[in-house]
């Protein structure tokens, strides 16, 4: 007869387990860190090269050039630029309190991984020559979670979370901002890029994402000599994703090609030329996301 | 997670962990009815797989510090990125041996604040007034800083 092995649920309770309790006061801490935030705004994209990073920091400094206090956390971690996009440089200050954000313009206050790495450099993680692709989900996982909950951000009207591309992402976000209160999708008018943020839209609506608005990035390209506007791709209309997910368009951003160099050198377009078109869109993007949250 | 000594039926507990500091860990747990003890390795996955997590096999031995995750598990992190003032309850009360010093400048810059921090609050718990080379073994080994 095969002796009988105690099992673990014969030995163990699972609420005094050690690991349950530092998993539960790590929500406690994140919790604690973002009770203090009036709005959480994640702004993804599905699909990469929409501008999502350039949407984020100009919404991100239009909010805060409204007397807004903003936050801004870059989740691209393979990816980071928004520290850069808002001209914020480190090195971070650490003190009992936590990781202090770095300033960037307008008063944004911003964490990014472009703040953390050296230059030009990859994020690469210890151990990845063996296997850490298996371990590269939990790792990004747990470093954006301590972007939100080891920086003293202190109390802010909006906080603004720049996603990397992929409905996985989301799925991560919400995990650990169940109570998100705004979703913003971006995309180009592209049938490939609709096609792909129509997987994020029902991605949200699986999750139950409170509210969800589409972003057009790139609709249309102005000649800035006679003023004529054009499509900028062949098949744009975003309409046919805002009718079949049944999400508004709350912005319709023209291409702009000087919106992308100045905002890649840290002066957001909507500071530094706001009677542009395009800035005008963004602010008025703003406008809405203060009006609705 | 679980250790039982099927020879006593006795859940084993948490003795000790080691970092070594090449990405594994091995995490010992005792059986207290008959002695025996027995190590868990895991390989840099399994180890990065807990560190992902935020939690620490056998409990934490030092209160979490900030974005400790990133900096004890990025390679690739700028040696200015961060910039670390000294706990409030360190000056003054401890001080570092010009050997101390010098070992501890060994370790990379972008985790060095917080390994300065960490060793300093052993300390003081402690009533150490000076952080030598052996203060920094034995906190090494208390803490499961092998790594570090």
């Amino acid at each position: 007869m095969s002796r009988r092995i105690r099992t673990y649920r014969d030995v163990a309770d699972p609420a005094s387990e050690d690991i349950v309790a530092q998993v539960s006061e790590q929500r406690e801490r994140l919790e604690r860190r973002l009770a203090d935030v009036g709005a959480t705004i994640a702004v993804a994209s599905g699909k990469g090269g929409v501008g999502k990073s350039a949407v984020v920091a100009n919404l991100a400094a239009a909010l805060a050039d409204r007397g807004l206090s903003v936050g801004a956390v870059d989740g691209d971690l393979n990816g980071p630029a928004l520290a850069r996009m808002l001209g914020a440089s480190g090195p971070l200050r650490v003190d009992e309190e936590g990781a202090h954000p770095a300033d960037g313009v307008a008063g944004v206050r911003a964490i990014s991984m472009d703040l953390l790495l050296e230059a030009d450099a990859p994020l690469e993680w210890r151990g990845s020559e063996e296997g850490v692709g298996v371990a590269r989900e939990a790792l990004e996982t747990g470093a954006l979670r301590e972007f939100l909950a080891d920086v003293v951000w202190g109390p802010l009207d909006a906080l603004v979370l720049d996603l990397p591309p992929g409905t996985d992402a989301l799925a991560r976000t919400l995990g650990l901002i169940p109570d998100l209160d705004l979703l913003l999708l971006v995309t180009t008018p592209s049938s490939a890029a609709r096609g792909v943020v129509a997987r994020s839209v029902a991605a949200a609506r699986r999750a139950e994402v409170g509210m969800v608005a589409l972003v057009a990035n790139m609709t249309e390209y102005r000649c800035p000599s006679c003023g004529a506007s054009e499509p900028l791709y062949p098949d744009a209309a975003v309409e046919p994703l805002a009718e079949s997910s049944g999400l508004d368009v709350w912005a319709e951003i023209p291409f702009e090609p000087a919106l992308a160099s100045a905002t890649d050198a840290g002066r957001p377009w909507v500071l530094e030329a706001p009677s542009a078109p395009a800035a005008r869109a963004l602010a008025a993007l703003a406008e809405r996301v203060v009006e609705t949250t | 997670m679980k250790f039982l000594c099927v020879d006593c039926d006795h859940v084993m507990a948490f003795a000790e962990r080691q970092l070594p500091g090449d990405g594994t860990m091995a995490a010992v747990f005792a059986c207290e009815a008959c002695g025996r003890e027995i190590a868990m390795l895991t390989n840099p996955m399994e180890t990065n797989l807990v560190s992902g997590l935020g939690v620490e096999v056998g409990g934490r031995t030092v209160p979490e510090q900030p974005l400790e995750l990133v900096r004890g598990t990025v390679e690739t992190g700028a040696p200015d990125a961060f910039a670390d003032e000294e706990p409030s309850l360190t000056p003054g009360t401890v001080a570092w041996s010009e050997e101390a010093t010098a070992r501890l400048s060994r370790v990379p810059s972008f985790v060095r604040g917080m390994v300065k921090r960490i060793y300093g609050e052993w300390a003081v718990e402690r009533g150490i007034a000076e952080i030598t080379p052996e203060v920094m073994d034995r906190a090494r080994t208390d803490l499961g800083l092998e790594g570090m």
